[in-house]
């Protein structure tokens, strides 16, 4: 292992930095099945949703990067498709779990099946897709902050997206436990019968939060390939679906835990990448992938998590049975 | 929606005609006419399944009727949301309470509040849920968190989130079911002052002396139909009863004799029970108790004092921190949780009456089951303890309450076991079946078995047993001979009050301004 090459500043801050950057999209995901969870939907389906959004908003931004030549405008609209097909999964998923009330574990590995199969179909369908790049957001770097020695470059030398994911941390943390909104969500995750004899609709709440939980997820993938790699390949997401449901568990729904164990897995993904890169022949890299798994199935034993689920989390909700 | 006082106190605060409402295969209202005045305490009587939930969700917009129209202080309504009947001043303390546990008291009231903005504000809504609190009694602190108030405080709760939703008509679904006798007057002190300031109550509930106590008329439903409306003042318990099952039934303390048996050594015997709950806290506490053949031991407390938990202890689910439990002989065991611990609801029936003899002879043989043996015997069976039941091959989860217990209850005593323990067995049921589990289970004492009863139907209690512990915060806190037992010091016990100083009325008061 070459130590002498991992241990220096430079390192250091380009791992911080890019840990940063590669969290957004699993954070986006997160903040998103947070909303979904805590109003009693298991949205297993981030996988295919992130997968659909990535093409979506990779597809989008291509074309109108080609025929238009708006650099960044055509990424915003990119961005935008990304969050519009994350949603309509979103809407497959809500219909499946909420009226019908199919179990939603099965809903959801169904919803990860046929985004990963849509999305391979026109991959396929399509080989100019895979051959295709797209020009991604520059780094905006805030006045006067970004010029502080180290703190500058790893937190302020960023694109738009990752302040906007940093904002909608706090923007979701202060919905879900400051407002009137969020304790009607929350409600409908704990107890939707309550919801239900106090006027409100439990049907109309959850279909709005797996929707938006959606949209994010959608909005996450579409950031991955658009903002990140300016690529669209088979399987792009990696997992970062699947992660994002381990880390909602690991937040125990609270958007400030989220952005730390996002960061986590950012972090050992970029170290992960670093290391590939630089051909280590006594740490294979997939250690350094199970990092996040790791720590997430550490926490996940451990009891209080159990105490904090939504009650009613993952149970379809039927009036007048009580 | 403003009228003039002359107006609305000649026109009922409530007025149903002639509500109809069909679910598949079932008539749960037929017909039914039921009027309420403002200011009035309305009991609604009927067993179970007469259908006094459905009218009742109707009225609070949880189902729309097929037929019939519903009125209020002479407005025709039509409720199709719970939102409707919120707007129109009716409000519903449900069964099983509307709360969310992890919310405080004032979280949950301003759920239900259609507010303007993102958020309440917090500090007028305490204010305001302060003085409610006050002016009606209630000892509810906004603040606190629901899962760290009893009970009684949860329906309080209840009561305060009506009472700030400015509510005409309160109906109440069984208020007294997890309640003591004291918190059971309290209750009705709050509600005779809220009916004096002009609102409608309705009162549902199988306690027919509570009804008589309270109300000032009675509405009697049976098989979905309304039997008739009565003055309290020109009724008695009887009278009320034969109404409500449509036969006469006698629930008075059964004449008892002393059991004569070889060997007068207890069946089953606690000693020094101990044991821990969530957290490591502990739920039971010394326990010592002795139960001889031929007796029934019963257990009194308010729910949630340990009687789960000396269940599971007796049969075997809850290791024991300190103690030793002996039994002399089987047990049978009639649970308190009927379709979790008592029967596979997707079992048949036959299924069910068998499971404690699936590996004997002639039910089964060399390991392989005898299915034509196994109905014959759940068909002997069916007819002994006159279960109702469209077959022994009907899923026995889809069987009514009173039906399924008599599965349960044929299948443990059917071989006569020499020690029942019997939780909660009436729990739900109406009347009549009552009446049949109690007839039951006085005919094993008569044969000397040795009952414990762990029961929070406090009539039951003194109904049923020889004599009577009582449970309070997982210690036995008193025991008692059932033949001379005095209701308001059992009450007094079952609150964890062991010195009785005062007139039980006076300190009710004084505990409920004080809490």
């Amino acid at each position: 292992m070459p130590w002498d090459q991992i241990l220096t500043t430079t390192f250091l801050i380009a791992i911080l930095t890019a840990g940063i950057r590669l969290a957004v999209p699993v954070l986006l995901a997160v903040l998103g099945e947070i909303i979904t969870q805590l109003s009693g939907v298991m949205n297993l389906g981030l996988e295919g949703i992130m997968l659909v959004g990535g093409l979506a908003g990779f597809a989008t931004t291509y074309a109108l990067q080609q025929t238009t030549g708006l650099t960044e405008l055509s990424i915003w609209l990119g961005l935008l498709a990304g969050l519009l097909a994350g949603m309509l999964m979103g809407l497959v998923m809500a219909i499946l779990s909420i009226t019908c009330r199919t179990d939603q574990v099965i809903a959801g590995i169904t919803l990860v099946l046929l985004g990963q199969s849509l999305t391979t179909y026109f991959y396929r369908e399509y080989p100019a897709l895979g051959k295709a790049r797209v020009t991604g957001l520059a780094p905006l770097p805030i006045p006067g902050l970004s010029q502080i020695p180290v703190v500058g470059d790893v937190l302020f030398n960023h694109s738009l997206v990752v302040y906007l994911s940093a904002l909608l941390v706090m923007l979701c943390w202060f919905l879900l436990y400051r407002t009137r909104w969020g304790l009607q969500i929350r409600a409908t995750g704990e107890h939707p019968a309550v919801v239900d004899t106090s006027g409100l609709s439990v049907i109309t709440i959850r279909y709005l939060c797996t929707l938006a939980g959606s949209a994010l997820a959608g909005f996450g993938g579409a950031v991955l390939t658009v903002v990140q790699l300016n690529l669209f390949i088979e399987g792009v997401t990696a997992g970062r679906g699947w992660i994002a449901i381990a880390l909602v568990f690991f937040s125990r729904w609270q958007p400030g835990l989220a952005l730390f164990g996002a960061l986590l897995f950012g972090i050992a993904d970029a170290i992960q990448f670093r290391i590939q890169a630089l051909g280590s022949e006594t740490l294979p890299y997939e250690f350094l992938l199970m990092l996040p798994y790791l720590l997430t199935l550490l926490v996940l034993v451990s009891r209080r998590i159990r105490d904090q689920t939504p009650t009613a989390l993952g149970i379809p909700y039927i009036q007048g049975k009580r | 929606m403003d009228h003039s006082p002359s107006q609305s106190t000649l026109l009922p605060a409530v007025d149903m005609r002639g509500i109809t409402k069909r679910f598949p295969g079932v008539m749960a209202n037929q017909q039914v006419d039921f009027v309420v005045q403002a200011g009035e305490i309305h009991a609604l009587l009927g067993e179970n399944g007469a259908g006094k939930t459905t009218l009742m969700n109707i009225l609070c917009g949880l189902y729309e009727p097929d037929e019939g129209e519903i009125w209020l202080r002479g407005q025709s309504v039509r409720f199709q949301r719970p939102a409707d009947a919120i707007a129109a001043g009716v409000g519903m303390v449900h069964q099983h309470f509307m709360l969310v546990e992890r919310f405080t008291v004032a979280e949950n009231i301003a759920l239900g509040q259609t507010g303007r903005g993102w958020r309440d504000d917090a500090r007028s809504l305490h204010q305001r849920l302060r003085a409610l609190s006050a002016h009606y009694g209630l000892g509810i602190d906004p603040t606190a968190p629901v899962w760290q108030l009893s009970v009684g405080e949860r329906q309080r709760v209840e009561i305060l989130k009506a009472l700030d939703r400015q509510v005409d008509v309160l109906i109440l679904d069984e208020p007294t079911a997890v309640l003591t006798p004291q918190e059971t007057k309290g209750l009705m002190t709050i509600l005779r002052d809220l009916a004096a300031q002009g609102t409608a109550i309705i009162f549902i509930s199988h306690k027919l002396n509570e009804v008589l106590a309270l109300c000032d008329r009675v509405t009697v439903l049976r098989d979905g139909q309304r039997v008739g409306s009565v003055e309290v003042a020109n009724c008695d318990a009887h009278h009320l009863t034969e109404l409500m099952v449509g036969r006469e039934v006698n629930l008075d303390r059964p004449d008892r004799v002393v059991v004569e048996v070889a060997d007068r050594s207890p069946l089953l015997s606690l000693e020094q029970v101990s044991t821990v709950g969530h957290h490591r806290l502990p739920v039971l506490q010394d326990i010592n108790l002795q139960v001889y053949p031929g007796e029934i031991v019963g257990i009194a407390g308010v729910d949630g004092n340990g009687q789960r938990e000396l269940e599971e202890a007796i049969i075997g689910l809850r290791s024991l921190t300190q103690g030793q439990i002996h039994r002399n002989g089987t047990l049978a065991h009639i649970p308190s949780d009927r379709y979790s611990m008592g029967l596979i609801p997707e079992f048949s029936v036959t299924e069910n009456l068998l499971l404690r003899d699936i590996d004997r002879f002639p039910f089964s043989q060399k390991g392989f089951l005898r299915p034509a043996q196994m109905v014959k015997q759940a068909i002997a069976l069916v007819q002994q303890y006159l279960i109702r039941t469209p077959s022994v091959h009907t899923p026995s989860g889809t069987l009514s309450g009173g039906n399924a217990q008599k599965v349960i209850i044929a299948r443990e005593l059917y071989r006569n076991h020499p020690v029942i323990l019997a939780a909660q067995p009436t729990r739900g049921l109406d009347v009549g079946a009552m009446e049949y589990v109690h007839a039951q289970l006085m005919a094993q004492r008569d044969a000397g078995a040795a009952i414990l009863l762990i029961s929070t139907e406090l009539d039951e209690i003194l109904r049923l047993c020889d004599r009577i512990a009582v449970l309070y915060e997982g210690q036995i806190v008193g025991l008692i001979d059932a033949a001379t037992a005095d209701v308001n010091h059992l009450g007094l016990l079952m609150a964890g009050k062991t010195q009785v100083t005062d007139d039980p009325m006076m300190s009710e008061k004084r505990s409920l301004q004080t809490s």
